[in-house]
């Protein structure tokens, strides 16, 4: 194919992709306008403050259905603009921010007439997001080297299980550390089993899935019942740390600066894996493997050692975010308590690109629909709140089926390498 | 089709594809002999597991024996067996049809789910029908609502390359949700009742029990029939039709299936139909044999353990066949072991994921016991 041709397939493709999106837009807009504005009275009262805040600020009252009309409005000129003027480069932009408008005219529509605490949502937002986003990094890091981890959703339950087992023993550090040991260790049975052993990986990551499951079951039913063993599932819960200074600015400050420790953990972690990834030798390295594992192993990279050492790092992160179950939050553990978290993170993955900013961008965007679909019930909307909870999973079909631009998985995906 | 996506499906070529046996070459070692010592090692790591959890060595050979008599031990306990299997082996044979078209159907799990509601609704909808007519009608709902939910990760696949790994995860989500909605709907929920229970099936969509004239007890019924009955029929389509064919062309090589001139889009949407047709009606099995009403994620893992059947039954009927009696045995066995001596059952769940890694991973079993699998020189 000449270069010419190949610009003309791409700007046909654009052009679909940005006639698509208008109608998205487009359909929004009716909607917003028919269901969130028509008929809607009373003002929508969003709560600002938390309580414990030394500056007090006021409440957001929005007037529902004027609100709605504007939201629709926007959502049909930006609609329309697509539609006309076909080759937006903006357009998956646009789109996003036809989403984030159309989520308000929602939130509004369904709280015209009563209030709520916005603040503590969205804090409740990012404290659901967290088993999400480490499990959406601990899927990046091993697909990023072309191992497929099927199996976050066990190596979630297994941190959980060992920090409270270790937890209760040793104190909190202990749990967090034996925790990320236990991960660690199912990473590197996956790395055993697809890279040396090269077993089908999604049949590895679903063993490790079922295997966990069985196994944290089992001893929770036959040891941790026991009266002679409750000792050991009784672990301390980390509190939250309060950051000096920033933690007193008003609704940032609860929202992002008065968490416990795997919050931070959390974002720091994110933060390096990019710059791992992106910015190191190592990282680039990484990715070769992922996208090219026969022309790295060319250049002289060691492609199995660095999928071990990945995929065991990866383990690792799963395991300690998993310990957020017991150490950050309750403190005791139940059977399959994660309850397919890990699943989530894993479309948390594909949904942010397969990039560990995506993941967590995609974490949060998961676990602001499952704090709403909490919200929903209390406001006694018309909409099912089971339908809210469905909302990540559709999306993420949406997303695989490249319906709204595609993503795409490192090229050498799911392949074990056979050194020639 | 585009490529990009089909990056795990073309991981199969490596291992999965390795597991299915030709009916044409039957070498009793890899047929028998490796699912046989798989099991053997399962079981001994799972007293390894007891053992360290307590478990003395007396009451661990207890634990096996009564795993031994809670499923082959008496009437009751082979009927136990049996009721088990049937959904296992329905589900495994949804799971085989996949492998054998090269793709992973995950969704067993969702499509028990939804296809069960479907049988479920039929079932308590129309009075004054005819078992004959009722109980066929109630089945095939379940096996219709089944396909769609299949069909659609398939058609997916094949139209845009969303992997059906992927898809078929996020329906098992989604139809549990559904399950959860409609159970507080009117028309599921049992009248009177606020919590989600649905009504019960009518008597004359319930699969009749086989045993009861010689012991009420025997919970056996008419869903083993039709689990021999789905054995042979996809015996029958995978080996003796053109349809089947196709299947097991595009799963062995889907380039030379393209060149043969085999629609792959076609097909991958037909596996997944038939594989959800499967699905479906296990769900229609449970409910109308077993559950005979719904109450929310009554799947219960069946869809899992059926990926550790079909792999066992290295994805031919015959073999999930056999499979699905002995993971049914299990069942009922685990449920003995831990009435008689307070081991929980989830020790099976522990048996059985080892089972699978053995499985799947041949050359570990290879490597643990060099003598039996010693290659002669041809």
């Amino acid at each position: 194919m000449s270069a010419g041709q190949t610009s003309k397939v791409i700007d046909k493709a654009r052009e679909r992709h940005s006639l698509v999106v208008g109608v998205i837009l487009i359909v929004l807009a009716v909607f917003t306008a028919w269901v969130f504005g028509y008929g809607t009275v009373g003002d929508a009262t969003f709560r600002l403050a938390m309580r414990g805040d030394s500056f007090k600020v006021g409440d957001l009252v929005v007037p529902a259905a004027p609100y709605a009309y504007v939201v629709a409005a926007i959502l049909a000129y930006f609609g329309a603009r697509l539609m006309m003027r076909s080759g937006s480069r903006r357009a998956n932009l646009i789109l996003g921010i036809g989403l984030i408008l159309f989520i308000t005219a929602f939130l509004t529509w369904a709280t015209a007439d009563h209030s709520f605490s916005l603040t503590g949502m969205l804090k409740s937002t990012i404290i659901r997001a967290l088993p999400i986003a480490f499990g959406g990094l601990t899927g990046v890091l091993c697909e990023r080297v072309a191992v497929i981890n099927i199996g976050i959703e066990g190596m979630l339950l297994a941190g959980a299980f060992s920090g409270v087992v270790f937890g209760s023993l040793f104190g909190g550090w202990a749990g967090l550390a034996g925790a990320a040991m236990t991960g660690g260790l199912l990473g590197l049975i996956l790395a055993v089993l697809t890279v040396t052993y090269r077993m089908d990986q999604i049949i590895a990551g679903v063993v490790i899935n079922i295997f966990v499951l069985g196994l944290t079951s089992y001893l929770t039913s036959q040891v941790l019942a026991k009266e002679a063993f409750r000792h050991l599932n009784d672990a301390p819960v980390f509190r939250a740390i309060d950051i000096p200074y920033l933690s007193d600015f008003p609704i940032i400050g609860p929202l992002f600066f008065q968490h416990n420790l795997f919050v931070y953990a959390a974002f720091a972690m994110v933060a390096i894996a990019t710059y791992y990834l992106f910015h190191t030798r190592t990282g680039l390295r990484a990715r070769a493997v992922g996208e090219h594992p026969r022309a790295a192993d060319t250049l002289g990279i060691n492609v199995f050692r660095i999928r071990y050492i990945q995929v065991t790092v990866a383990g690792m992160v799963a395991g300690f975010g998993g310990a957020w179950f017991t150490l950050g939050s309750v403190g005791r553990f139940d059977e399959n308590m994660t309850s397919g978290r890990g699943f989530i993170g894993l479309a948390a993955m594909i949904f942010g690109r397969w990039h560990p900013v995506g993941a967590l961008a995609a974490a949060l965007v998961f676990g602001f629909a499952d704090s709403v679909q909490q919200k929903m019930a209390l406001l006694q909307t018309p909409i099912p709140s089971e339908f809210l909870a469905m909302a990540p999973y559709v999306a993420t079909i949406i997303v695989v089926a490249g319906l709204v631009g595609r993503a795409r998985p490192p090229a050498a995906d799911g392949k074990p390498y056979v050194k020639e | 089709m585009t490529d990009s996506q089909t990056g795990v499906g073309s991981a199969k070529k490596y291992s999965v594809s390795e597991l299915l046996t030709n009916p044409n070459e039957v070498d009793l070692k890899t047929l028998l002999l490796l699912p046989a010592m798989a099991f053997m090692t399962a079981l001994f790591l799972g007293g390894v597991i007891m053992f360290v959890s307590g478990v003395d060595f007396t009451n661990i050979a207890f634990s096996y024996r009564a795993l031994l008599v809670g499923s082959v031990g008496s009437v009751f306990a082979l009927s136990e067996t049996l009721v088990a299997a049937a959904p296992l082996i329905i589900a495994g044979l949804s799971v085989a049809i996949g492998f054998r078209s090269g793709l992973f159907n995950i969704g067993a799990e969702g499509q028990i789910l939804t296809g069960g509601m479907a049988a479920l609704a039929v079932g308590f909808s129309f009075p004054e029908l005819s078992i004959w007519v009722h109980l066929p009608l109630s089945l095939l709902a379940g096996a219709i609502v089944g396909a769609v939910w299949g069909g659609i990760a398939g058609w997916l696949r094949a139209v845009t390359g969303a992997h059906e790994v992927i898809s078929t995860i996020m329906l098992n989500f989604i139809a549990l949700r559904l399950v959860d909605f409609s159970l507080k709907t009117d028309f599921f929920q049992k009248t009177g009742r606020n919590d989600p229970i649905s009504k019960s099936v009518l008597d004359s969509a319930l699969l009749p029990d086989l045993l009861t004239w010689i012991d009420p007890q025997l919970r056996v019924n008419a869903g083993i029939l039709i689990a021999f009955l789905v054995v042979f029929l996809i015996g029958w389509l995978l080996f003796r039709t053109t349809i089947g064919f196709e299947f097991r062309a595009v799963g062995a090589n889907p380039d030379a299936a393209r060149y043969a001139g085999i629609r792959i889009g076609w097909t991958f949407t037909a596996t997944m139909a038939v594989a959800g047709a499967l699905g479906g009606l296990t769900g229609g099995v449970q409910v109308l044999g077993v559950l005979e009403r719904a109450s929310p994620g009554f799947s219960s893992g069946i869809g899992f353990e059926a990926i550790a059947v079909a792999l066992l039954g290295r994805a031919h009927p015959t073999g999930v066949l056999f499979a699905g009696l002995l993971f049914g045995a299990l069942e009922a066995g685990g449920r003995q072991m831990q009435v008689d001596t307070n081991v929980g059952i989830d020790l099976i769940t522990i048996i059985q994921s080892l089972v699978i890694v053995f499985v799947a991973a041949p050359i570990l079993i290879k490597s643990l016991y060099p003598f039996a699998f010693r290659e002669h020189a041809k």
